[in-house]
């Protein structure tokens, strides 16, 4: 299961001489379930930790209570009362979300607290990079995000991005530093993709519970591989089950014409069966040259065909076949040069 | 057919809004699209009663940005509603701030500034307010977004600070945040619209828009409020959207589904 994957690669950290996993959790506004997966995702990489090692602890750099020193600067000058720039004790407030060194410096320095003891590594959760990009280029996002990555005691990242919120290039950014890209689509598609009239509603409040949940992993050798399946919003958080057949999917895709385009499941096992005509892969039997002088018998099972090349399908045995039989010795045995590279155009 | 004098009508049921007017507090923000044809002013007044006139809670305040109308506009309306501004207002019930005629300054600092200073009153007040034996919720209203972003020399940036800065109140002091935006002046924009933003952000999002056939002389028009649910301690409700027809009248406005008037 894709959901299982993602835990287990964060959980497992970095492999040796390569930098931390990185995952997106990408959503839209026509399925928000980003949050969701992000909280599941958490709770999972917790629950990982806590029954390896000791108990998980969890710190937070606070970067909603006071992003640009409002509260703050109101607080000195008293305008207001300063009890509510006061935090719980694991959270160290950020006063300035422009600033991104600052930042970095405030994650690695609350990372290293944690592990003090353990002397482990640490993993950085970050919710959200959309909200990061509010107050900052995604230059610098990217490059707080790359850091984080190459740090050498950061275990793991993901973070939450609404892609529907930036332009291209910022959702393409972010995804050539993940190694893990969790997309979040709608599972129904509704008419022009927009807009709340009367027949799109139901599918908009389906939306809202059901989505669907694709995963791109990039492994070390460059090979990507693709899982998806459904993702549900229950009571206490989400279910993930596997993905209504994408044979259904598939399909669907085919036009609907009046002749039949898709292969039975019988055709499809007489197909693999086939054993194909070329001279050196055969089945050694000794290859055959046509002379012009042929058995009666070997002229009845033939197809009567104008070229000099003849394909005879022997439906004896009920086992495709294709018999190849050459025109004569000046014709080379087929071979995986291309016939056309002595060309000179 | 309901009318907004009744204890509980259509918009108050998919709001979630208790009988007594409470209700919908709990850090929420709502936010009300509407366009040209549609105007969705009517479900400011409409929530301005609300929270004023439920007897359950008498020291709840709304305090209230104006970029678009005077303080009279706003009172003339609420009085042919039975709600008398002028009262509330004397009352510190009803806090207004004429954003209209501030001296915006130029430039992009100088109005963080400006807002700065106004978020430190709103502050104030609900602190104060919060403080109060009885104190059950405090709403924050702003009429309107499109127009708070021209005073802002066009930086859709500081509304949207000032909007999270508001949002982050109304989570510690349980107050209710309602925005009024027009859906139509996003419509054109080629880069992503600060208006889907405030989607993201909003806990409902109440949309007014005409009728797909057009104009008609008994239904105004249609409202879509979609409730994206609550997250608690006790689990997450199920995000819902409800659909109904409006007709606005001269002292109240009529909700009900479609095809359901006789």
């Amino acid at each position: 299961m894709a959901a299982e994957a993602i835990s287990r690669a964060l959980r497992d950290g970095a492999l040796e001489g390569e930098h931390a996993p990185a995952l997106t959790i990408k959503d839209s506004i026509h399925a928000p379930l980003g949050a969701f997966v992000f909280d599941h995702i958490l709770a999972q990489l917790s629950s990982n930790i806590s029954s390896s090692k000791s108990q998980a602890q969890l710190r937070i750099v606070d970067c909603y209570t006071d992003p640009l020193g409002w509260k703050s600067q109101l607080a000195e000058s008293g305008i207001v009362s300063n009890r509510s720039t006061q935090n719980a004790t694991t959270a160290s407030l950020c006063k300035n979300a422009r600033d991104l060194d600052m930042l970095f410096s405030s994650i690695v320095e609350l990372g290293k607290e944690v592990i003090r003891e353990t002397k482990g590594r640490f993993a950085v959760a970050i919710d959200s990079v959309s909200e990061i990009l509010r107050h900052a280029s995604i230059s610098s996002a990217a490059s707080l995000l790359s850091n984080l990555r190459s740090h050498d005691q950061v275990a793991c990242l993901f973070w939450l991005f609404h892609s529907d919120l930036h332009e291209m290039k910022a959702s393409s950014a972010l995804e050539y530093i993940s190694s893990m890209v969790a997309c979040v689509e709608p599972i129904s598609n509704t008419t022009n993709g927009k807009g709340m009239n009367s027949e799109n509603l139901p599918l908009i409040e389906q939306n809202l519970g059901r989505g669907k949940f694709s995963v791109r992993f990039k492994r070390r050798n460059g090979r990507i591989r693709l899982m998806s399946e459904e993702l549900h919003t229950e009571q206490m958080g989400i279910n993930f089950v596997p993905a209504f057949e994408d044979y259904v999917t598939s399909q669907s895709l085919v036009p609907k014409v009046q002749f039949s385009l898709q292969l039975s499941e019988k055709e499809r096992n007489d197909r693999a069966k086939v054993v194909l005509p070329f001279e050196h892969q055969g089945d050694g039997k000794p290859i055959q040259i046509y002379d012009g002088r042929r058995s009666v018998s070997e002229s009845k099972t033939e197809n009567k065909e104008t070229n000099a090349e003849k394909m005879h399908v022997n439906e004896d045995s009920g086992r495709g076949e294709i018999i190849y039989i050459r025109d004569s010795d000046d014709e080379m045995p087929d071979s995986d040069e291309d016939p056309d590279d002595d060309l000179d155009i | 057919m309901m009318s907004s004098n009744s204890a509980n009508n259509l918009l108050d049921e998919a709001l979630g809004f208790n009988d007594d007017g409470g209700g919908g507090g709990g850090g929420l923000l709502l936010l009300i699209e509407d366009r040209v044809e549609t105007s969705g002013a009517f479900i400011l007044h409409h929530l301005i009663k609300r929270r004023l006139s439920s007897p359950n809670r008498p020291n709840d305040v709304v305090v209230f940005l104006s970029f678009a109308h005077p303080f009279s506009h706003y009172d003339r309306i609420l009085r042919k509603m039975g709600c008398n501004l002028g009262v509330q207002k004397e009352n510190k019930r009803f806090v207004y701030y004429d954003m209209l005629n501030l001296n915006y300054p130029d430039g992009e600092k100088g109005a963080e500034d400006l807002l700065l200073s106004v978020y430190g009153k709103i502050q104030k007040t609900v602190e104060l307010c919060s403080s109060r034996e009885g104190y059950k919720n405090s709403t924050i209203m702003i009429d309107d977004i499109s127009l708070m972003e021209v005073a802002l020399c066009g930086s859709s940036n500081l509304v949207l600070d000032f909007l999270h800065y508001c949002y982050s109140l109304a989570t510690q002091f349980d107050c209710l945040v309602i925005i009024l935006n027009h859906e139509d002046v996003y419509s054109t924009m080629d880069v992503p619209s600060p208006l889907l933003q405030m989607e993201y952000l909003a806990n409902i999002v109440i949309k007014a828009e005409p009728l797909a056939t057009g104009l008609a002389t008994d239904v105004h028009g249609q409202l879509t409020v979609l409730n994206k649910g609550i997250c608690q301690g006790s689990g997450c409700s199920k995000g819902k959207i409800r659909n109904f027809h409006f007709r606005v009248k001269e002292n109240c406005v009529e909700y009900f589904y479609p095809g359901s008037r006789t």
